[in-house]
């Protein structure tokens, strides 16, 4: 810690006392993001482990058991405790309040209370690690969750704790939103991260209650046993799934949309030009959360559903592809003729349009019904959601982390090793999950920990990716950290950004901004201003002092 | 113009005046309070999907359940809701006896209501009409009438349990209004307060007629 | 003892109000049992339901204040209602319609199930 001089939020106050009680929204989220790193890790471990034991067919490694706890956990983990708070919970409360400029969120004591409720239901999930690590999918579909003798309680007590804390990361998102705006920022100046951050709000208060009383009746269910989800007593399990998907496909949308509004904020600042399409890029957010509570029965073509609500959920869930698509091409058209730079959030941009577009129309072809029966349970729409989720989501989070990463610690991480930590999650990615699509189209059923000898060499290839994507991030873990202790200082507004976190210092002092701003421009217009120094400029006074010079 | 004042203990840091602060925590309050209809709602639809399948046995099992017992729950909580709402006005007012008394007014009427519901409970469960696995009452001809019992025992214990919540959270504004933490200008927890014990009203007034008077 | 005269300004409703309020939200209680010993078949649950809805909006509009309140919570409030709606119908096109082509899939759920020992 050689150059940090000027009081900030990192140093004004000392001790591990004044972090763990912090109500300030920079500090809670810098602690999110630890852990949703640890739990990051763990998952990413399991995940390494499924890939070891697919390495060849037959039992090498991990007994048939034992591989059932593994993707159990690996998936539970992986979305309970890492995607759905990474991006709002950790990054969107550094940045919301900074966007916004609001001093902090506008409840900073629950903001604290949502973290320690997530520490409490990480406790319970980990815990079921011990006492005899789930084994029923991360979906605890019934009737099985309810008569395995695996620690299907404290899963999903976890699940249920954790439920609180995102619903009140929503609830506090949207009253910060509607009420701590600068004065200067309408609705539609505000920065497109934020009204992603504001449908995510929409979905996670909607949309966890739902999972809520549906694990809390699963806990129910299994204790004393009610029946209503046990078909031996009149019950009907496909309610289950009903009541499960109806949060974890809106669930899906609280883990992506949040991404998308990174990769807006991202492209237009490394494209210097002003956002394409503000508008519907702001409306699509908002129909992305509605029309996510429309689609959740295409999980369920092969329950046993009826026939009409197939055919319902099935028509209605192509909807969701023209606001994604919206998105796209604005993207698309925010870069053409823009003056584009690519430094490594840029290159996590370009990715997360490659990775998204393949894993988005890949969804569209498991929502038609007449595919997906035949698709149903194979790799192939393993494939998929992991090029929405970890194509999208992980790699949009990755590219706000080294967007932000300036902000937070006042630090510049090396370029250099970036790119090259980049480059090998990109082809790393990509060698484990498009191999997939293949295994999946020619059948090879997911949630098997043995398999035909005709699928061993695209499992091999999957194996070996999951190698690189685990180099990939085990040296950005290293660059990412060490550029904390010895990296360069950064410069306020290293980016050129025009967003109002850019405007105060890196890192940003405790109550955000000396004075309160105030929003004179619209929302990305490098058409009229400029970043020089640190200093956001009107261009026409530039040309004006260049006009003297001459 | 405002600069100069004294911003008042109660006004938090990154809230520019009052108004912004209350607006924003009672913005917070409904937004939880959605939570919390979907909650239940979860519970309405298993209601309805298990009624429009067996809707036989819901018509002979529902009458089982104690309508008087009901009734007179219903005109408690709403007496509850109403002290509570008057409550509030009390505090706008500034008269902080009478906002002491309506708050113990509310208290009494919700502990009347459990210990109702604690007999209606008791008498079922001698009675052996249980949920699920537990159930083994005698007299319902229809099929799976435990279905209906494990409906009614996870609505009512729920919404119970709510009620018992927000005793707790009562009593503890009722604490803080003997404190003095309150005044006209700031008795923003009374009136979050409020808020969620008129919405435990608002669910069960859905809940009586669902379940004790299908008709 | 009128202390409205601070920038606030709540709205403080006359006491007058919240009785009749509840004056008439026993008297819907008291309608709606009477009318469960009615029989109309199918319609006793339509005008169970619509007495509950207008009890409801009762409590909401002046013992919560939405009539005087920020328009907006109205809108955040009737939002849980409205997806609370799109929840049960979507579902309902599966519960309602089993069978409806495949028979098999009729009732998945046993009618006679029948696990306990009595």
């Amino acid at each position: 810690m050689s150059v940090a001089t000027t009081a900030n939020y990192l140093n004004e106050e000392k001790g591990l006392k004044s972090w763990l009680f912090t109500l300030d929204h920079k500090r809670i989220g810098m602690m999110y993001l630890f852990a949703v790193m640890i739990a990051f890790f763990l998952g990413g471990v399991f995940a390494i482990l499924i890939r070891l034991e697919l390495l060849n067919p037959g039992q090498d490694f991990f007994t048939a058991d034992t591989y059932n706890q593994l993707f159990t956990l690996h998936g539970a983990v992986m979305i309970f405790l890492f995607i759905i708070p990474a991006i709002p919970a950790a990054l969107g409360n550094f940045v919301l309040p900074l966007m916004l400029g609001a001093k902090d969120v506008a409840f900073p004591r629950l903001n604290l209370a949502s973290f320690y409720i997530y520490v409490v239901g990480a406790l319970f999930a980990l815990y079921s690690i011990v006492a005899g690590a789930v084994d029923t999918g991360w979906t605890f579909y019934t009737p099985y969750s309810t008569t395995t003798s695996t620690s299907v309680i404290s899963m999903t007590l976890g699940a249920f704790i954790l439920g609180f804390s995102s619903i009140f990361t929503g609830v506090n998102f949207i009253a910060t939103i509607h009420k701590l705006r600068a004065p200067g920022m309408t609705w539609f100046k505000m920065p497109l991260m934020v009204w992603a951050l504001y449908a995510t709000s929409i979905i996670q208060v909607l949309a966890t209650p739902v999972l809520g009383i549906t694990l809390l009746l699963l806990i129910i269910e299994r204790t004393i046993g009610i029946g209503i989800f046990d078909p031996a007593m009149g019950g009907d399990p496909v309610l289950f799934q009903h009541f499960f998907w109806f949060y974890s496909h809106p669930a899906v949308y609280i883990m992506i949309l949040p991404g998308m509004g990174i990769i807006s904020e991202l492209v237009t600042t490394f494209s210097k030009k002003k956002i394409f399409g503000y508008k519907l890029i702001a409306y699509s957010s908002l129909g992305i959360a509605l029309i996510s509570f429309l689609v959740w029965g295409h999980h369920m073509f092969t329950s046993g559903q009826s026939e009409f609500s197939s055919m319902v959920f099935s028509f209605l869930t192509f909807f969701v592809g023209i606001p994604s698509g919206i998105k796209m091409f604005n993207w698309l058209a925010t870069m053409y003729k823009g003056r584009i730079t690519f430094e490594a959030p840029m290159l996590y941009t370009i990715a997360f349009m490659f990775l998204f577009a393949i894993g988005g129309l890949t969804g569209i072809m498991l929502g038609a019904i007449s595919i997906d029966i035949h698709m149903h349970d194979t790799y192939f729409v393993v494939a998929h959601f992991h090029y929405t989720m970890m194509g999208g989501t992980v790699i949009a989070f990755l590219g706000g982390m080294h967007y932000w990463w300036p902000k937070i610690w006042g630090r510049m991480y090396s370029e250099k090793w970036a790119r090259v930590a980049w480059a090998l999650i990109f082809v790393g990615f990509n060698v484990t999950f498009f191999t997939q699509f293949f295994l999946g189209s020619q059948g090879m059923p997911r949630r098997y920990y043995n398999y035909l000898d005709q699928y061993q060499p695209l499992h091999m290839y999957s194996t070996y990716g999951s190698w690189m994507l685990g180099v990939g991030f085990l040296i950005m873990a290293y660059y990412l950290i060490y550029s904390i202790y010895k990296g360069p200082k950064a410069p306020n507004n290293p980016w050129g950004g025009l967003t109002m976190e850019w405007q105060t210092t890196s890192p940003p002092i405790q109550h955000n901004f000396e004075e309160q701003p105030v929003l004179e421009h619209e929302p990305y217009d490098y058409d009229t201003r400029m970043v020089v120094n640190d200093q956001l400029i009107k261009k026409e006074d530039v040309k004006e002092k260049e006009n003297i010079n001459v | 113009m405002e600069h100069a004042e004294k911003k008042p203990s109660y006004l938090q840091h990154h809230f520019a005046d009052m108004e912004q602060q209350t607006d924003a925590a009672k913005l917070g309050m409904w937004v939880f309070l959605v939570t919390e209809v979907l909650l239940f709602g979860g519970l309405f639809g298993f209601y309805t999907f298990y009624r429009a399948w067996y809707p036989e046995m819901f018509m002979e099992a529902h009458k089982y359940l104690d309508v008087a017992m009901g009734t007179t729950n219903t005109f408690v909580l709403i007496t509850s809701s109403l002290t509570m709402a008057l409550a509030i006005r009390a505090m706008q007012l500034g008269k902080k006896k009478q906002t002491i008394a309506y708050l113990a007014g509310t208290l009494f009427f919700a502990g009347v209501f459990l210990v109702i519901k604690y007999f209606e409970y008791s008498h079922k469960i001698e009675l052996g009409m249980l949920p699920g696995k537990l159930y083994f009452f005698d007299g319902i001809q229809a099929a799976n009438p435990h279905i209906f019992f494990s409906v009614y025992f996870t609505m009512t214990g729920l919404h119970g349990i709510h009620v018992l919540i927000g005793m707790i959270i009562i009593g503890w504004v009722m604490v803080r209004t003997m404190r003095d933490d309150f005044s006209p200008e700031y008795y923003n927890p009374i009136e979050l307060t409020g808020l969620y014990w008129h919405l435990v009203d608002l669910i069960w007034i859905f809940l009586f007629p669902l379940l004790y008077l299908i008709g | 003892m009128e202390q409205q005269n601070t920038a606030t300004a709540h709205h403080v409703l006359p006491l007058s109000l919240y009785f009749t309020v509840a004056g008439v939200l026993f008297v819907l209680t008291g309608i709606t049992v009477a009318i469960s010993f009615v029989h109309f078949g199918e319609f006793n649950i339509i005008v169970a339901m619509l007495i509950a809805t207008v009890k409801a909006s009762l409590v909401a509009l002046y013992f919560m204040h939405l009539k005087y309140d920020n328009k907006l919570f109205m809108a955040v409030f009737l939002s849980s209602l409205i997806f609370l709606g799109l929840f049960l119908t979507l579902t309902m096109t599966d519960t309602m319609h089993r069978g409806d082509i495949d028979p098999i899939k009729e009732h998945p759920i046993k009618k006679e199930a029948v696990f306990y020992n009595k």
